[in-house]
């Protein structure tokens, strides 16, 4: 064991001072600490913990893969001793901490502080465990140890076991994440007992948690799931049908639900999540399936709004009273033209240069909307204000609840357009061009037009979403539609996975629903958004729910790169 | 009336002078192949022909009408079909999808349905990948399936761009026994090649091509004897 230990030495050296560079990384930057307020498991296991942990677990697992052929016992070693070494950066910040910042003068003119404002007494206190120098730094190192160690138990237990044990840690830290939502959850279901006995002081009872670990962890362990979906299978076809039609009517039913059972804050992010779904599946046709990559596209979303805004508001710059639904089509139908006008000009452009234009695109309208000159009509830096909330047969739909249905009708609305346009003639012309614009017009397949189809019924849905926003919010700026939001609805089509519908509302709720979920952590917003993106690139190229087409290519190639080397010929 | 007629075209990108009066012609039923190297102007000439860019002067025209300038999506409409450089297959699409993007210009679903046959005895090996994606064929398959989505246009006029490119020997023969084999179907073929040989020894006639203008055109047998064209293009001393 020894020796294999000797050998590998450099490779756990290596993944050691990666992992203490995350360590000491997430710590500089103040996140643990902040994150350490929000309580998973009682009042000792928190967020914090969590991303602190984040260096060593890492580097177990790394060095697992990196052993593979190697007995389990030394892995297991080789991966305590490179998650114990990368707490070395933090037990030297602990150093700094105590003599540059806790022993030091604050008025020096060399105050640590005044450079690193994380480098607190109070994250000293977290990473010692409040044990102090000498003991809370061992501690340090042999937890971070045992961190290495569970790293490596994620690829090395026995198959059995692996999958329960991984799957109960998530859902265990997952549901202490979220205890808040899920104790809301579970009062509206069962009323006040049931949550309390749970969760307490907004994290969850240890004991809780050690019994919702022990349910996952034998479901995975007996092959529940597995077994519920033979039983399905052996199920005679009649009664298949009548159980999908059972799981869609309660599908239908918990989405109708939904937003009773979370409460009104959740209920607006889940509004907000229903808007980027539907911006997300018009952005998906333009950039999924016609492969042109648009980065205006905040510009018809805004275009939405302002039309809804400039048909309906009550206040000073009124042109018409219409009402919501009368003024709905006009602001898809200018979204619509506005997609034909941005579409003629970028005709001849690709790739990098239409993300460009669009780009650009984007932001002249916001700057326009900004103007002095436009401002007669659009109201310039001042917005327009008043703007009614839609009335339902005579009931205002002021609460957050009634706008999600809105919303939610909307996405589903724009969802079977986008399944029905995918499976039609027009989505094979977008695909063709997507693969190669000159193959595709050498097939007939006429490129303007494919074009411009796909600019304009993008821009539908974005104005649609955009409507529906402006008359929520009552009120518009210009700075509302900064090139974020494009960003925004980019990013979350290729978290999901690209030209993938659910993976849309999957990336709606990964990158819209969380943050709003974890709003105390707003700062760190976009950091971890750009953790998550380069992580998700290196790790799913293609998303959390890849188009079926888009795997398939992945699969196919694995699978068939022996064959072809077998054929005769290159 | 000959098929194809192309009188003194000018090309340029941009200020770049790359086609100085080309001129040829396509009869039917022929195979007539266009060689020279690289740079000379071939793929241009073709790219001006199906309209992918559009000559300063000279007119092209294709059964008595003047198509010069046409869009290109409108020229497959006129049974005239494409195989481009570099094989040009759809990556992401399977065998089955990639031919039947080939019969995107046509309504005749059983004529359709028999020109996949015709495709697959043709190609036999397309048949048996159909269902694969045709970013994971090998150079010679995505070559055939090229060549088989240009059948299902169900073209007159059949314009191959480089086919024996980046392929190796064996499979160029075979690639050209297929073109050999569509032209006695009836189908006119004007074939742009650098490798001379094989062109010179399918084709009926040929035509030289060096930096944008035509220096020599004969017939094949001809152009094979030819000194210059066996010292700059056999590699024959």
């Amino acid at each position: 064991m020894i020796k294999t230990l000797q050998e590998n030495f450099q490779k756990i050296q290596k993944f050691a001072l990666l992992g203490g560079i995350v360590a000491i990384y997430l710590v500089a930057v103040g996140m643990v600490e902040t994150f350490a307020q929000r309580n998973l498991i009682g009042t000792s296991l928190s967020l914090g913990h969590a991303f602190l942990v984040l260096g060593p677990i890492g580097v177990g697992i790394l060095i697992a893969q990196a052993m593979k052929e190697s007995e389990t016992k030394s892995i297991y070693v080789a991966g305590f001793l490179a998650g114990a070494l990368s707490s070395v950066s933090l037990i030297l910040f602990n150093i700094v901490i105590q003599i540059f910042v806790i022993q030091a003068d604050p008025d020096a003119v060399f105050y640590l502080r005044n450079m690193f404002v994380s480098f607190t007494p109070t994250a000293f206190e977290f990473l010692t465990f409040g044990q102090g120098m000498v003991l809370g730094n061992i501690l340090l190192f042999l937890f971070f140890g045992l961190m290495g160690m569970l790293g490596v138990s994620f690829l090395r237990f026995p198959d059995k076991i692996r999958r329960g044990w991984i799957n109960s840690l998530i859902w265990v830290l997952a549901v202490g994440l979220f205890s808040e939502n899920v104790a809301q959850i579970l009062r509206e279901l069962f009323g006040p007992g049931l949550g309390k006995i749970i969760f307490s002081n907004k994290s969850m009872n240890p004991v809780a948690a050690i019994i919702l670990f022990a349910v996952v962890f034998a479901f995975s362990y007996f092959g529940l799931k597995k077994e519920a979906s033979d039983k399905w299978a052996a199920m005679p076809e009649e009664k298949q049908k009548k159980g999908r039609v059972f799981i869609i009517i309660m599908a239908i039913l918990f989405v109708a639900i939904l937003p009773w059972l979370v409460g009104l804050f959740l209920s607006q992010a889940l509004f907000i999540i229903g808007m980027y779904v539907m911006m997300g599946l018009g952005l998906n046709i333009v950039v999924g399936y016609a492969g042109l990559l648009d980065l205006g596209y905040v510009a018809f979303f805004a275009f939405g709004a302002y039309t809804m805004g400039i048909l309906t508001t009550t206040g000073a710059l009124g042109r018409s009273d219409l009402n919501f639904w009368m003024a709905l089509p006009f602001a898809m139908l200018i979204g619509v033209l506005w997609g034909l006008l941005l579409g003629f000009p970028v005709l001849r452009m690709r790739g990098d240069y239409l993300a460009i234009v669009t780009l650009g695109f984007g932001e002249i309208i916001r700057i326009l909307a900004l103007s002095n000159w436009l401002a007669p009509f659009g109201g310039g830096a001042q917005g327009i204000l008043h703007i009614p909330q839609p009335e339902f047969f005579g009931l205002s739909m002021n609460s957050p609840q009634a706008m999600y249905y809105l919303v939610v009708l909307g996405a589903v609305l724009a969802a079977f357009v986008t399944i029905r346009l995918r499976d039609s003639r027009l989505g094979r012309q977008w695909m063709a061009m997507r693969e190669d614009e000159d193959v595709a017009e050498a097939m007939g397949i006429n490129l303007i037009q494919t074009k411009l189809l796909a600019f304009s019924i993008g821009a539908a849905f974005s104005a649609l979403a955009g409507a529906i926003f402006a008359a929520r919010l009552g009120n518009i700026f210009p700075h509302s539609f900064n090139i974020l939001i494009s960003i925004n609805a980019l990013a979350l089509i290729i978290v999901g996975g690209l030209g993938s519908i659910p993976g849309v509302v999957v990336g709606a709720i990964i990158l819209i629903g969380l943050p709003e979920m974890l709003r105390e952590f707003a700062e760190y917003r976009l950091l971890m958004y750009g953790m998550l993106l380069i992580i998700m690139m290196i790790v799913k190229p293609d998303g959390f729910m890849p188009e079926a087409r888009r795997s398939q290519e992945l699969r196919d190639e694995k699978d068939t790169l022996p064959k072809q080397a077998a054929g005769t010929e290159g | 009336m000959a098929m194809l007629e192309i009188n003194d075209i000018h090309t340029y990108y941009g200020n770049i002078h790359a086609l100085k009066g080309v001129s040829l012609t396509v009869e039917e039923g022929e195979i007539v192949t266009l060689i020279g190297a690289n740079g000379a102007g071939k793929t241009t000439t073709l790219r001006t022909i199906t309209g992918l860019l559009t000559p300063r002067e000279g007119s092209i025209t294709y059964e008595g009408e003047n198509i010069t300038g046409i869009p290109a999506h409108e020229l497959v409409y006129k049974q005239v079909a494409m195989v481009p450089e570099g094989r040009g297959v759809f990556a992401k699409l399977t065998v089955l999808e990639n031919l039947e993007m080939g019969a995107y210009s046509r309504n005749d679903k059983e004529g359709i349905v028999s020109d996949f046959d015709r495709v697959f005895s043709l190609f036999p090996r397309l048949k048996e990948r159909r269902k694969q994606v045709a970013g994971t064929l090998s150079g010679g398959e995505q070559q055939m399936l090229a060549t088989g989505r240009a059948m299902m246009a169900k073209p007159r006029l059949l314009l191959l761009d480089e086919p024996s490119m980046g392929l190796a020997p064996v499979l160029v023969d075979s690639v050209f026994d297929a073109i050999v084999e569509i032209n006695k179907e009836g189908t006119t073929i004007l074939l742009v090649e650098q490798n001379a040989l094989m062109a010179l020894s399918v084709a009926n006639r040929g035509y030289v091509l060096q930096t944008g203008q035509i220096v020599l055109h004969d017939d094949s047998a001809a152009l094979k004897q030819n000194e210059m064209v066996q010292k700059a293009y056999l590699g024959m001393d």
